[in-house]
């Protein structure tokens, strides 16, 4: 059946909603899942652009050796609060709480989530512990200097917010933690007739591998971070050296969940990865099998290797040697999935749109971001790079040029869909092309610097490193360029973009069946699934939404 | 990708099952809660196994035990509960809900004694008499507190969870043929009885 | 709460009786009895794995009876044994270094 271009034939979401309020209250009190998606989005974007800020007055700092712009005190809050929101309140619900909510319910053919308004609770939880983060910047006592990572002893003496910023992780963690079990129950209990697992898209494996890390690791930061508060008031001691407490353990407690959280955050963006490439490529991904057990492999081999944060920290030879060991085989399942990724491209029919640009940048930051993580699970690198800017170059490569990359990629990707219209393809390539390039410029001095011994989190520096920080400081203004360019594109084609039709990109999967934007119930009648995702075979070019 | 369409949309009912998988989940968070507790437990306890033995000297092993019957007591009438409202005896679910409740009362005021015991002879965090026992014996009552403190605030959120279902079903919200939610709220009371059946010989029985 | 739900229609859930109930807790106080009884004996090294030993027979009591895990889909079974090894590797890899120094 031709659907044709400019097809809204039925009220969207927008227009219709889940419960008798128009307006504001519509909104924050729907049940619907793509709603409750945006609402994320919409937070998440001005969380993200604060924590941006962030980042960009602390490279401007580390323009010039000794004070530049801020004190040292300041200067420490910066990098702890830059850390704290990108991590807890971008990058971790990031992926599954925008573009999850939204499509997943879609892409198995649902009409919601099993429990919506547990969704919409979890939203709530989500507001409220970036609302305390915040506030906690101007509560007495000042904003949080400990770096995002809280470590004992410092976390229980500094005299800053330490419990409203860990109050805040809490709720946070616990808003991520009902996300996860909420895309469990929906993958096992309301995918299509027909829609067996492995017919399932390869994004819904992402996020069901991510789940179940947010289910089971999220709970030991809930307790580490309930320790710390209770130190802090009552001195219980469980981590005081001076009562026989060891400081290592709240690491091995961190980083048990830590790590894992990274994995929680690089999951979602490679499923997109997974789903963007087949279509640009006009094939089906090469082995599917491959890549969704790949998902499932890196959510379990990445819990076995928390302690390689902590090899300089005081930990048995046993310890060091099985962590570095471990560490080595998380990166063969992500191996695997850039190799799958490649060869899907491979003579495949390329169309060469922002979205797959965004996957090409993908993996070749995360091919470099997750080489040069191999390189310090060696007990012998880690030991000359520990806490040098080489961690933060690596950990900004997978993070940024990887999944926050991911992030706008799919944003480019479903934006016909979510808003019924096209963003500017000229924009959309001038600022990926600024982006990248500025954040090279920003993160491979890094590694240099690292290299030759620029630690990090410091105010000061010897004048031999200026070099690199210039050239670096310098990438970040390009890039933020870059994301000015592209914030504008999406602001403004949201409105005044071509109307897009239901499958501007000639994707196969069950979003690009149903109108732009969706209708409130996604489907009028629940599909019945007989072939897998990315079938190509009987592919006809869709007259193109310009 | 799909082929054809459902001739219709598919009756509408609910699904019990998906309901319990999502308290289950749940659960494994708690477990896990919890589990963070008992690592740094078995860390000290390896490292200061004598202070922890000495320590719990402190311990009353029959208020303790006696606790653990009732709690295992309140989970026999939990289960009751459901059977009876299974087999449409409303009555009954309502007797076998109020008794789950009291018997966590009871847990609860237990608790409190053994607690305000402590307090009397000087045992708290940062007290005198603490802190001048060795630091084994520091860290176990710190473990003793954090954990049974943060257990006993479970069984209050589990009372609370059991309270909204009796009133459930006396307005017949949860009945004979819809009584998902007293069995979520099993799932929870039971799993606050398993953290105790570990908590009970960890701390009460090391001699 | 309303959702399409593509399995066949299965029956109501299992209802086990308030006899059965009532056995299982009889044996959970046994079992509790025999844990103080054996507190009192040194087992030097083993006193720890014995009790935890009892302490998780009794779970599996609560777990599959209490809490019907045994008459659940197995998915639930497959559930909860792979988050006690989830929890269980994080205690073994912690006393990699524990154990070691």
């Amino acid at each position: 059946m031709a659907i044709p271009l400019n097809n809204v034939i039925e009220k969207t979401f927008y227009q219709e909603g889940t419960n008798a309020y128009k307006g504001l209250l519509g909104w924050l009190l729907t049940t619907d899942h793509k709603r409750i998606g945006l609402m994320y989005f919409y937070a998440m974007s001005v969380f993200f652009i604060v924590a941006v800020t962030f980042g960009v007055l602390i490279r401007l700092e580390l323009l010039t050796p000794g004070r530049t712009i801020i004190d040292p005190q300041t200067y420490n809050s910066f990098f702890t609060l830059h850390g704290v929101i990108m991590i807890f309140l971008f990058i971790i619900p990031g992926l599954p709480a925008f573009f999850g909510n939204f499509f997943l319910p879609i892409m198995i053919g649902a009409r919601d989530v099993f429990f919506p308004r547990l969704n919409l609770f979890s939203w709530y939880l989500y507001m409220v512990g970036g609302i305390l983060a915040v506030v906690s910047l101007f509560l007495p006592g000042g904003p949080v200097d400990t770096g995002w990572t809280f470590y004992i002893p410092y976390s229980v003496r500094s005299s800053t917010n330490v419990v409203p910023a860990a109050i805040a992780a809490f709720i946070l963690g616990f808003s991520s933690i009902l996300t996860g079990l909420n895309f469990i129950v929906t993958i096992h209990r309301m995918r299509a007739p027909g829609m067996t697992f492995f017919k399932m898209p390869l994004f819904m494996w992402a996020l069901y591998s991510t789940a179940w890390i947010q289910i089971l690791a999220t709970p030991i930061v809930g307790i580490t971070l309930l320790l710390i508060s209770i130190e802090r008031f009552f001195g219980v001691g469980i981590f005081d050296p001076a009562l026989g407490g060891d400081p290592v353990l709240y690491q091995h407690l961190f980083w048990t969940y830590s790590h894992p959280a990274v994995y929680i955050m690089a999951l979602p963006a490679m499923g997109v990865v997974s789903e963007i490439i087949p279509t640009f490529s006009r094939r089906t991904i090469f082995g599917y099998k491959f890549i969704a057990f790949s998902s499932v492999s890196i959510a379990l081999f990445g819990s076995l290797v928390w302690a390689h944060h902590m090899f300089t920290a005081g930990m048995s030879g046993v310890a060091q040697f099985i962590f570095s060991f471990l560490t080595f085989f998380v990166s063969i399942p992500s191996a695997i999935k850039i190799f799958n990724w490649v060869s899907t491209l491979y003579k495949g029919s390329i169309e060469l749109r922002t979205p797959l640009l965004y996957m090409l940048a993908f993996i070749a930051h995360f091919a470099i971001g997750g080489l040069s993580g191999v390189m310090i699970g060696a007990l012998s690198i880690n030991i000359h790079v520990h806490d040098t800017s080489f961690i933060v170059a690596h950990f900004h490569y997978v993070m940024f040029g990887g999944v926050a990359f991911a992030f706008f990629g799919a944003l480019h990707y479903w934006f016909p869909k979510i808003w019924g219209r096209m963003y500017n393809e000229r924009l959309g390539i001038i600022s990926w092309a600024v982006m990248t390039v500025g954040f090279n410029l920003l993160y491979m001095p890094l590694f240099i610097m690292g290299y030759m011994g620029m630690p990090r989190r410091y105010y000061d520096y010897l004048p031999e490193f200026q070099i690199w920080h210039v050239i670096s400081t310098v990438g970040s203004w390009i890039f933020v360029i870059g994301l000015a360019i592209m914030i504008y594109n999406i602001w403004i084609s949201r409105k005044k973009g071509d109307p897009a039709g239901a499958d501007p990109w000639g994707g196969a999967t069950l979003e690009w069946t149903i109108q732009s934007p969706p209708t409130l119930h996604n489907f009028h009648e629940i599909p019945v699934v007989t072939k897998g995702p990315y079938d190509y075979s009987h592919y006809e070019k869709p007259a193109e939404a310009k | 990708m799909s082929s054809h369409h459902a001739a219709a949309t598919p009756h509408v009912h609910r699904d019990d099952v998906g309901s319990r998988m999502g308290m289950w989940i749940f659960l494994f968070t708690e477990l896990i809660l919890f589990g963070g507790l008992f690592i740094v437990y078995a860390v000290y306890r390896f490292q200061f196994p004598d202070e922890f033995k000495l320590a719990a000297k402190e311990l009353d092993t029959l208020v303790g035990a006696l606790n653990t019957i009732v709690l295992l007591t309140s989970s026999l009438t939990m289960a009751l509960s459901i059977t009876a409202i299974a087999k449409g005896s409303k009555k009954l679910a309502l007797f076998f809900s109020w008794t789950t409740l009291f018997l966590g009362l009871v847990f609860l005021v237990n608790k409190y004694f053994e607690w305000g015991h402590k307090f009397e002879v000087g045992i708290y965090p940062q007290s005198a008499v603490l802190t001048a026992k060795s630091n084994g014996e520091i860290l176990y009552f710190g473990l003793y507190y954090t954990m049974t403190g943060l257990h006993a605030l479970h069984v209050i959120i589990g009372m609370v969870i059991i309270a909204f279902n009796v009133w459930f079903i006396a307005r017949n919200v949860v009945h004979q043929h819809s009584y998902v939610k007293l069995e979520n709220a099993g799932l929870y009371w039971h799993l606050v009885d398993i953290i105790w059946i570990y908590l009970f010989p960890l701390f009460y029985l090391l001699h | 709460m309303t959702h399409h739900h593509d399995d066949s229609h299965h029956h109501e859930s299992h209802v086990v009786g308030y006899g059965s109930f009532t056995f299982v807790w009889l044996g959970l106080l046994a079992l509790t009895g025999v844990t103080v009884a054996i507190a009192g004996i040194d087992f030097g090294k083993w006193t720890i794995p014995a009790a935890l030993f009892i302490a998780t027979i009794k779970t599996g009591l609560v777990l599959n009876i209490f809490m019907h895990l045994k008459y659940e889909q197995r998915i639930f079974k497959v559930f909860v044994g792979v988050s006690a090894v989830t929890l269980l590797i994080f205690f073994v890899l912690t006393f990699f270094d524990y154990g070691f120094h």
